[in-house]
C-alpha cells in the first residue's frame, strides 16, 4: 500500500459531508420507494459549460456504480482525470463549448450526496444501515429536484452507461416531457439474475469482513477494506472481457522469473486486481457499495408498468440512442436490444448502435472512436431538431 | 444533403430507384426504411419531403454512419426486428434493394404491409434478358454490374423476377397501387407495357403496395 493511502481515506471521508463540488441542500422530505422518506437530503454535483439563455442546452450525465460527479475534472481524492473526460469537455463529443453538462453524485453515493456515510439528522452519527434502501427511481427523483432548482424545465439530453443507463431509462419513463434526448449505454431495463449474483458475491465479501462491524464501522473507527477490495476485484473481472484480459496480461508473471509455489501474486493479473481493489477502498464507502449494488438489483423498469416495458415509453416524444458493445457480457447487446424492441413497440424515435470492441463492459469509459462518433452525431442531429446551433 | 450530393445521386443510375421511391412518399409522413444502408434515402426524404424517418440496417458500419449523421437508425434485421413494430405505425414502410437478401421474403413483405399503411418495395429483376442470356450462354450464375457478387459470397439469397413478385403480392393479398420499372441506365419503361415486357427489359422495379381493397383508394 502506498504511503498516501491513509490521507486518501480521510479525504474520501471528508467528501461525504463537504464535497469538493457544487452541492444542493434541501430541507424538504424526499419520498422513497422503500416507503420511508428522507427528512432533508443533499446532492453533490458538477457543472461544465454554460447554460444558454432559455436553458435548453443542459445535458445530465448519470454515473455508474463506482463513478461520481467528477466527470471531467481532476478527482479531488485520487487526483486522476475525470472518469469521462474523453467524452465530456471542450471539443469533445459532449462539447462543453456548446452544451451545459450536469452530473450529480447519486443518492446513496459517497462523494457528497446523501448516503450511508452521511450524517443521520436523527442520531447525529452516520446513517450506516439506517438509510432506507434506495432505488434507481429514488436517485432520479432526487436528480429531478436538482434540475428544478437549476430552473431547467427540459433537459436537452440525459446520458449514462451501466447503472447510469438505468437512470437514463428511468428518467425517460418518469419524466418523458423533461427529456428531449436519451442515451442509455451498455445497460439493461432490468438487472439479470447473473448480475444480481455477481453483486451478491460483492456484498457478501464486504459483510464477511469483521471490520464491517454489522455496518457500524464508521462509528467503530474501522473500515472493511479487505472485504470491499475483494468485492471490487471480483466485479472488475466482469467489466472486462476474456480476450482483453488475455491480451493485456496473458499468463505473464509479476516481477519474477518463475512461479514461487506459494500464494503471493505470481501473475500480473493477480497483481493488477489487487491494485484495483486497494485503490478502490481509498475512495469508496463500503456501505455505499452495498446500497448501490442493491439499487441495480431492484431495477426492473418493465415491472413498474405491468410487466410491459413498452408501456414505460408509451407516448414518449424523446429521441433515444441505445448503444451496446460486442464484448460486453455483463450488459450484453441482447439486453440493450430488448430495450430497443420495447421502444419500437411504443412507437418511440430510436437509434441503436452496437459497437465492435473487445474491451468488455468498460468500453463505454474508454477511448472508443466509434462511440464518440455516434454520440456526437446523435447529439448534433438532436440539437438540429431542438433548434439550437449544432 | 447538399445539392451536389443530390445531383450525384440522380446521376448515379444505381440510385435512381431511391428517386423513384421518394416520388411516392407524401411530404411530412412517417417513414420506416428497412435495410437503409448508410441512410442515403432517409436523408433525401428528410431534406426534401420533411418526413419523420426511421431506419433499420444490418451492417454495423451503415448504422454507425447513419446515426453519426443524426438519422434515427437501429442495428437490426428485417427478418427478426420487424415483428416488434406495432400495426400501422408508419405511413410508408420501405424495402429498397433488400428483399432478395432476406431469409423470409414473404414474412417481411407481410410485416411491411402490417407496419406501414403502404409498403414500397424495390428489387433487382432476375428476369432481365441479360441475366437470362448469361445463364443460357454460360450455364453459370449470372454476374452483372447491378448484381456483382459470386454465388458463394452474395448476400442475395432470394432472387425473384417481376413476375415472381406479382405472384407474391397476390398470395399476401396486397393491392398494387403503383409500380415503376427501370432500365439499367435509370430510364423508366413505359407504364402501360405488359408485365412480360417489364420482366424482360427492366433491371429493377419499384412497387407500392397496400392491404386496402382497390375500390377505397
Amino acid at each position: 500500500m502506498d504511503a498516501g493511502a491513509p490521507n486518501h481515506a480521510s479525504a474520501a471521508a471528508q467528501q461525504a459531508e463537504c464535497p469538493s463540488s457544487l452541492c444542493m441542500r434541501l430541507a424538504e422530505t424526499l419520498p422513497l420507494d422503500a416507503g420511508d422518506a428522507l427528512a432533508g437530503f443533499q446532492l453533490a454535483y458538477q457543472m461544465y459549460g454554460e447554460l444558454n439563455a432559455d436553458k435548453s442546452n443542459a445535458i445530465l450525465v448519470c454515473h455508474a456504480l463506482t463513478g461520481d460527479q467528477h466527470v471531467a475534472n481532476e478527482h479531488p481524492v485520487t487526483g486522476k482525470p475525470g472518469w469521462w473526460s474523453l467524452m465530456v469537455g471542450p471539443g469533445r463529443p459532449v462539447d462543453t463549448d456548446r452544451y451545459c453538462v450536469i452530473c450529480a453524485n447519486v443518492l446513496a453515493g459517497c462523494m457528497g450526496s446523501t448516503g450511508p456515510a452521511s450524517k443521520n439528522p436523527a442520531t447525529g452519527g452516520p446513517y450506516a444501515l439506517d438509510l432506507p434502501v434506495i432505488t434507481i427511481r429514488d436517485m432520479v427523483r432526487a436528480q429531478a429536484r436538482l434540475i428544478d432548482e437549476l430552473g431547467i424545465e427540459k433537459l436537452f439530453a440525459v446520458m449514462g452507461g451501466s447503472m447510469g443507463g438505468m437512470q437514463v431509462l428511468q428518467w425517460a419513463a418518469s419524466y418523458p416531457e423533461r427529456v428531449f434526448a436519451a442515451i442509455p449505454i451498455a445497460t439493461a431495463a432490468r438487472h439479470t439474475s447473473q448480475n444480481i449474483g455477481f453483486n451478491e458475491v460483492g456484498r457478501q465479501a464486504v459483510m464477511a469482513d469483521p471490520d464491517w462491524c454489522g455496518g457500524q464501522y464508521l462509528a467503530e473507527g474501522k473500515s472493511p477494506r479487505k472485504g470491499l477490495a475483494v468485492a471490487r476485484m471480483a466485479a472488475h473481472i466482469t467489466y472486462l472481457s476474456e480476450s482483453a484480459l488475455h491480451t493485456k496480461f496473458g499468463r505473464h508473471l509479476q516481477d519474477r522469473e518463475a512461479l514461487t509455489f506459494g500464494f503471493d501474486a505470481d501473475f500480473q493479473i493477480e497483481s493488477y486486481l489487487r491494485h484495483q481493489g486497494m485503490t478502490f477502498v481509498e475512495r469508496f464507502d463500503a456501505n455505499s457499495y452495498l446500497y448501490l449494488t442493491r439499487a441495480m438489483d431492484y431495477f426492473d423498469l418493465g415491472k413498474d408498468y405491468g410487466g410491459r416495458l413498452a408501456e414505460a415509453f408509451r407516448g414518449s416524444s424523446s429521441r433515444f440512442c441505445v448503444i451496446s458493445f460486442t464484448s460486453d457480457w455483463l450488459f450484453p447487446t441482447s439486453e440493450n436490444r430488448s430495450i430497443v424492441h420495447s421502444l419500437n413497440a411504443s412507437g418511440a424515435n430510436v437509434s441503436f448502435v452496437e459497437i465492435d470492441s473487445d474491451r468488455g463492459h468498460d468500453s463505454f469509459l474508454l477511448d472508443e472512436p466509434e462511440l464518440f462518433r455516434t454520440v456526437s452525431g446523435f447529439l448534433r442531429g438532436a440539437a438540429r431538431v431542438r433548434g439550437f446551433a449544432a | 444533403m447538399n445539392q451536389m450530393e443530390l445531383a450525384t445521386m440522380a446521376a448515379d443510375p444505381e440510385r435512381v430507384d431511391l428517386r423513384v421511391i421518394a416520388s411516392f412518399v407524401a411530404p411530412g409522413s412517417r417513414v420506416l426504411d428497412v435495410g437503409c444502408g448508410d441512410g442515403a434515402l432517409l436523408k433525401l426524404l428528410e431534406s426534401e419531403k420533411g418526413v419523420d424517418g426511421r431506419g433499420i440496417e444490418l451492417s454495423q458500419s451503415g448504422v454507425n454512419q447513419a446515426v453519426a449523421e443524426g438519422l434515427s437508425v437501429i442495428q437490426g434485421d428485417a427478418d427478426r426486428d420487424l415483428a416488434t413494430y406495432p400495426d400501422a405505425a408508419f405511413d410508408f414502410a420501405i424495402l429498397s434493394q433488400t428483399l432478395q437478401a432476406t431469409h423470409n421474403p414473404r414474412t417481411v413483405v407481410e410485416d411491411l404491409l402490417r407496419i406501414g399503411k403502404r409498403a414500397i418495395v424495390s428489387f433487382p429483376n432476375f428476369g432481365h434478358w441479360r441475366i437470362r442470356m448469361q445463364f443460357m450462354s454460360y450455364g453459370r450464375m449470372p454476374i452483372t454490374s447491378n448484381l456483382p457478387y459470386s454465388w458463394y459470397d452474395t448476400p442475395n439469397i432470394h432472387f425473384c423476377t417481376i413476375k415472381d413478385f406479382l405472384t407474391l403480392t397476390r398470395e399476401v393479398e396486397a393491392t398494387i397501387e403503383d409500380a415503376v420499372c427501370l432500365y439499367g441506365d435509370g430510364r423508366r419503361l413505359t407504364q402501360n407495357a405488359p408485365w412480360t415486357i417489364w420482366n424482360l427489359l427492366g433491371e429493377q422495379a419499384v412497387f407500392v403496395l397496400s392491404r386496402r381493397p382497390p375500390n377505397t383508394l
